[in-house]
């Protein structure tokens, strides 16, 4: 127990509705510091606040805006008050509530919630309902979290707009024309709308981070491995990983504490508990070698906006002025990046999707023989984007054409591993924007191909397997929110939180 | 002593003979020769299933061993089953293979059978490679792999019947999906269906011996595939060949590779060949029949499945499990052989698991083929194995001494079994006493003179008029006197 | 197959016809109409063609990752856990089911 606490900020406790809508048209809510998980944590424990009052005040929230956000495929109004309830009666027995007591979270659609339906935004699991919760849901249950509701997403976490949903997309909440990102867009929203101060997601080519970018918020891929992915519904089994998005950096850092380490159910899980980066926070960047990956800051990659470049630049000078090593450093494989992460997760998409056949569960339309029944229910079942994905991954396995496509994908995967292992000698972090641009306008990107470059920066880690954090920094001049990427090592959380929160003080 | 056969006893191999013939005949036309690989599917027995914790267990209600994993629930992930993996090495082991550092990949197919529309099984990098395994009739098999799998479910197909139109439908049961299995696969060694059912009978006994499966075929934890070819005699090629598929018994599968070998010559012999395919074996038909409407073979896109991490057995746990291995069925023939057993009576004792009392009666001072002969012959009923070594070694011993005949020797073999007594203990009760050869010559020669006629004739030269003082003698003697002396003192008298 | 020795292979064929999409889409067990066998073509078309960048790798002697963080040997042991059994559940959320079983239209062509 002792592990999570956090020391809670001294600002009085605010009982005061959450912050509303901008005079044109924008529903970002200020982050109110008493409206932060450590925060409501702290206070659900101590009995200053109750866990009931906590969950109305968000479940109001979410009444109020989420029409205009669609942030959500379901609002759990009923399990929320439910498990309020409980943690309230908890600690009126005085029990231990958990590290996240009474802290509302939402979960990313693509995470088994038992008895609850799980979609994926797809038509293929509509009406779904698993009979068994994800390991992460498990740990969040146990910590004394209530879940408000399962957000919406890119079809099967392919995207990087939500536009892919078959249940259609989430608005940025910074500007309701424009997308949120993804494929986690729902859960990125959610924060940003103010539905609940912590919410999952998934990252398996940026789709946490990249999101959390667009919307204004903290994003978090952790290491391959330090979260269970046991109930996480597989789009890229070598590349996904489930991740926190929060306000604050230190939020993402209690959710991490509470859903990561090794989970006996995922045999890629890492058999270690999850690096102790709550006891290390505040420890800044004095002496930490931060590299700035030249690739991914306009000097080898197009199409990153000027003012994206801008503001990763002024977060280098400012992590510098905090007492890191701050220069310029090449990684060249990131260029390869992008191709070799559409040749690696579309074939392992194409065999982990294959099992959505109409036989056991799912969609299901019918036809004179199985395989025709199978293909009638898949054809009806996926949107454009997953069958895209699940022929590029088939064609890049099928005979004559492995050794060229995905064969040479995973061998350039390891000269990138090597690269950034070599890199990691002489830095201690790397920093780059999160995405080449700010959010973008609904259909602006309609080529898969144009889509597929948003990915530029985040995709390398996923290949290489490290862990990666966005922090929100500064907007463009319209006001459309840019994070910037900072990178660590294997197991290197600890590091990494250091340089995230030393950037969220300069920023705020 | 002399070691003489009895002449009431049958020879060669008995009910055993399919499985331990040395040489078999050709079964295809003149000139052709069968090739043939074998591969076998093997359920291991283990508690529970190769990546799940459901339990493996034959029979029960449908789809009640079946955990999230095994239905491929959206989110489920393997975890491997440390038993299925030692299991595995055991096998490897026992077949002479290299054990090695391996991987998992994913056969991609779809089929209602399998939960995740692709199989867990090994491609590159199986567990263990490049072993043999000897027959008992003297030749060596190789083998190529002996890997590791999941199994799938199992459906049924319902037809309505009655309308010729309505083709039904089919009910699927996952309760066997995930079951792990080992696949052993022979190198094209074979040559005739006696052989591929001798390496089938010897891979069984073998799976049984080490504890990694029941090897029951007509419980489907035994399965096996032949992969058919012909080429003419003398030739090195390998010419296309057809893998035939649900070959339940030994006795289907020499007859599945029989009418295979002989469709192969058929079209060779006719300008035409055989199309690489899969076929399926027709038991009530007695044919094989196509499998697949196309041409090319399935593509199973293989790949290292991301969900599951490499196997590296250290040496240590190798060295543990062969350590642990208990004797082979091949050892033990070595052994018998060794003490003088010829190697298809030695087959014989083996396979009647009663291979440790031979030995034991051997090196008690038994004649090593005397013995063997009696394990062939008159011990293959219950309680034979329970024989007491030393009785079995006297008991050869009273017989080449003549101390009893062949019959007498059969009945108290029989009583040794039922009562664990002791041959002279039982001889002296049932009266078997060694018939003195001058009690016997004073008894014929009564029964010469009560026959004078008859022997007078038997004299001159009909040879056949032998029979009569040989039953008279029996009578009398109630079947004791050792016929063998009989017939001695027959000539002898006759001659004088 | 994949094989650290072969010599390095060609670049892939250049052009992804129509005709390869409308093969992938049978093993991958999608209907596509002309519509979306075209548009479909120039979409991966254009994927591929970027993929031809990784050509430029020398890979030579460089093994394939399967999985970023480096594991071996994780094993579970060989115990029954009926706590998870599921039957009911599924069952329920079966598209057709019929005495306990999974009920599908019948299969062409035998088990490969």
């Amino acid at each position: 127990m002792s592990d999570h606490h956090t020391p809670a900020d001294d600002s009085p406790i605010d009982d005061s509705p959450i912050d509303d809508s901008a005079a044109d048209g924008r529903f970002v809510v200020d982050a109110n510091p008493a409206n932060s998980a450590v925060n409501i944590a702290a206070a659900v424990r101590s009995g200053a606040r109750s866990a009931t009052e906590v969950v109305e005040q968000y479940l109001a929230r979410i009444a109020e805006a989420e029409p205009a956000i669609h942030a959500f495929n379901l609002v759990m109004v009923e399990q929320a008050r439910a498990a309020a309830a409980a943690v309230d009666a908890k600690v009126a027995a005085g029990e231990d509530p958990g590290p996240l007591a009474g802290v509302p979270v939402a979960l990313k659609d693509n995470m088994c919630t038992r008895g609850v339906e799980t979609t994926c935004s797809s038509r293929m699991l509509e009406g779904w309902k698993p009979p068994y919760d994800a390991t992460v849901v498990e740990r969040l249950a146990d910590a004394g979290a209530v879940i408000v509701g399962k957000t919406n997403l890119d079809e099967f976490a392919m995207g990087s707009s939500t536009e892919n949903s078959a249940f259609g997309p989430t608005r940025n909440p910074h500007d309701p024309t424009r997308v949120p990102g993804g494929s986690s867009g729902g859960s990125a929203a959610a924060v940003a709308a103010g539905f609940a101060p912590v919410s999952f997601g998934s990252d398996t080519g940026g789709s946490i981070r990249q999101p959390a970018s667009l919307c204004g918020v903290v994003g978090v891929k952790p290491t391959y491995g330090a979260v269970s992915r046991y109930g996480l519904i597989a789009f890229a089994s070598s590349l996904d990983q489930i991740g926190p998005f929060a306000n604050t950096v230190a939020d993402t850092a209690l959710a991490l504490s509470v859903i990561g380490g090794h989970d006996r159910r995922d045999s890629t899980s890492i058999p270690e508990p999850f690096p102790p980066v709550l006891d290390h926070l505040g420890e800044g960047v004095e002496g930490l070698r931060i590299g700035i990956v030249e690739e991914l800051s306009g000097h080898g990659l197009d199409g990153f906006q000027p003012e994206v470049l801008a503001r990763s630049a002024e977060a280098a000078d400012a992590l510098s002025a905090a007492g890191a090593k701050v220069d310029s450093v090449s990684v060249p494989s990131t260029i390869a990046g992008l191709s070799a992460y559409y040749m690696i997760a579309p074939a392992e998409a194409s065999s982990n999707l294959a099992r959505y056949d109409g036989v056991r569960y799912g969609l299901r339309e019918d036809g004179p023989n199985t395989a025709s029944m199978m293909a009638a229910s898949r054809t009806a079942g996926f949107g454009d984007e997953v069958k895209r994905r699940i022929m590029l991954g088939t064609y890049a396995l099928s005979a004559g054409y492995w050794d060229a496509f995905y064969g040479r994908a995973q061998r350039v995967r390891t000269l990138m591993i090597n690269e950034f292992e070599q890199v990691f000698n002489d830095y201690d972090l790397l920093l780059s924007p999160t995405s080449p641009c700010v959010a973008f306008p609904f259909e602006a990107k309609a080529d898969p191909l144009t889509m597929y470059l948003n990915d530029i920066c985040t995709i390398p880690s996923n290949l290489t397997g490290h862990p990666a954090i966005s922090v929100p920094f500064g907007t463009n001049s319209a006001g459309l929110p840019i994070g910037i990427q900072v990178l660590a090592p294997l197991r290197g959380e600890v590091a990494m939180y250091r340089a995230a929160q030393a950037l969220e003080e300069v920023a705020s | 002593m002399s070691t003489t056969v009895d002449p009431t006893a049958p020879t060669g191999p008995s009910a055993l003979a399919e499985s331990s013939v040395v040489a078999e005949p050709s079964v295809l036309p003149d000139g052709w020769e069968l090739v043939i690989g074998l591969e076998v599917h093997a359920e291991l027995a283990t508690a529970t299933k190769m990546f799940s914790p459901a339990r493996n267990e034959f029979g029960g209600e449908p789809n009640t061993n079946v955990h999230p994993v095994d239905l491929g629930l959206p989110g489920t992930l393997p975890v491997v089953n440390a038993k299925a993996v030692e299991l595995s090495i055991r096998v490897g082991l026992a077949l002479n293979c290299t054990v090695q550092r391996c991987i998992w990949a994913r056969k991609n197919y779809f089929y209602p059978d399998m939960p995740k529309d692709y199989q867990i099984s090994q491609y590159e990098e199986p567990l263990n490679i490049d072993g043999w395994l000897e027959l008992p009739s003297g030749s060596t098999v190789g083998i190529e792999r002996a890997h590791m799998e999941e199994d799938t479910g199992k459906s049924t197909h319902v037809g309505v019947s009655g309308r010729i139109h309505d083709a039904g439908y089919s009910l699927v049961d996952y309760n066997r999906a995930g079951v792990p299995l080992i696949e052993i696969v022979t190198r094209p060694d074979l040559r005739g269906p006696e052989q591929a059912k001798e390496y089938v009978e010897e891979l069984r006994s073998i799976l049984v011996a080490i504890g990694a499966s029941d090897g029951k075929m007509e419980e489907g934890s035994m399965r096996v595939d032949a992969n058919v070819s012909v080429r003419p005699i003398g030739a090195d090629e390998l010419r296309t060949r057809c893998e035939v598929k649900n070959v339940n018994s030994l006795r289907s599968i020499g007859r599945a590779i029989i009418y295979e070998g002989r469709r192969h010559v058929d079209l060779y012999e006719s300008g035409d060949a055989p199309i690489q395919e899969t076929r399926h074996w027709d038991e009530e038909g007695g044919r094989t029949r196509s499998g697949r409407s196309k041409e090319e073979a399935e593509d199973y896109r293989y790949f290292p499945d991301p969900d599951l991490v490499p196997i590296d057995p250290s040496p240590e746990w190798i060295a543990e499990i062969k350590a642990s291995l208990p004797v082979l069925p091949q050892q033990r023939r070595a052994a018998l052989v060794a003490a003088g057993g010829t190697a298809a009576a030695v087959a014989i004792a083996v396979a009647r698991d009663l291979d440790t009392l031979a030995l034991a009666a051997i090196e008690a001072g038994a004649d090593a083929e005397r013995v063997l002969t009696h394990v062939a012959n008159n011990l293959a009923v219950d309680g034979a194995a329970d024989l007491n070594p030393a009785h079995l070694a006297e008991l050869v011993s009273m017989e080449t001494s003549g101390a009893l005949s062949a019959t007498q020797v059969k009945q108290v073999l029989a009583e040794m079994v039922s009562t664990g007594g002791s041959p002279t203990d039982i001889a002296a009760a049932s009266g078997f006493e060694a018939m003195d050869t001058a009690e016997l010559e004073t008894l014929l020669d009564q029964i010469i003179a009560d026959h004078p006629d008859e022997w007078q004739r038997f004299v001159e030269g009909e040879a056949k008029l032998q029979g009569v003082f040989v039953g008279q003698i029996m009578k009398s003697t109630k079947g004791q006197a050792d016929g063998r002396v009989v017939n001695e003192l027959l000539q002898v008298k006759k001659r004088s | 197959m994949a094989n650290d020795d072969v010599a390095d292979d060609g670049p892939p064929d250049p052009q992804l016809t129509r005709d390869d999409v409308a093969k992938v889409a049978q093993l991958a067990l999608l209907n596509l109409n002309d519509d979306e066998l075209d548009r479909f073509t120039g979409q991966l078309s254009a994927v591929l063609d970027r993929a031809r960048e990784l050509q430029a790798f020398d890979v030579s002697g460089v093994a394939p990752t399967a999985q970023p963080y480096p594991l071996v040997n994780v094993f579970r042991p060989d115990e029954p856990d009926t706590v998870s059994a599921v039957r009911e559940e599924a069952l329920a959320a079966a598209p057709a089911c019929e005495d306990g079983q999974f009920r599908v239209p019948p299969a062409l062509g035998e088990q490969p």
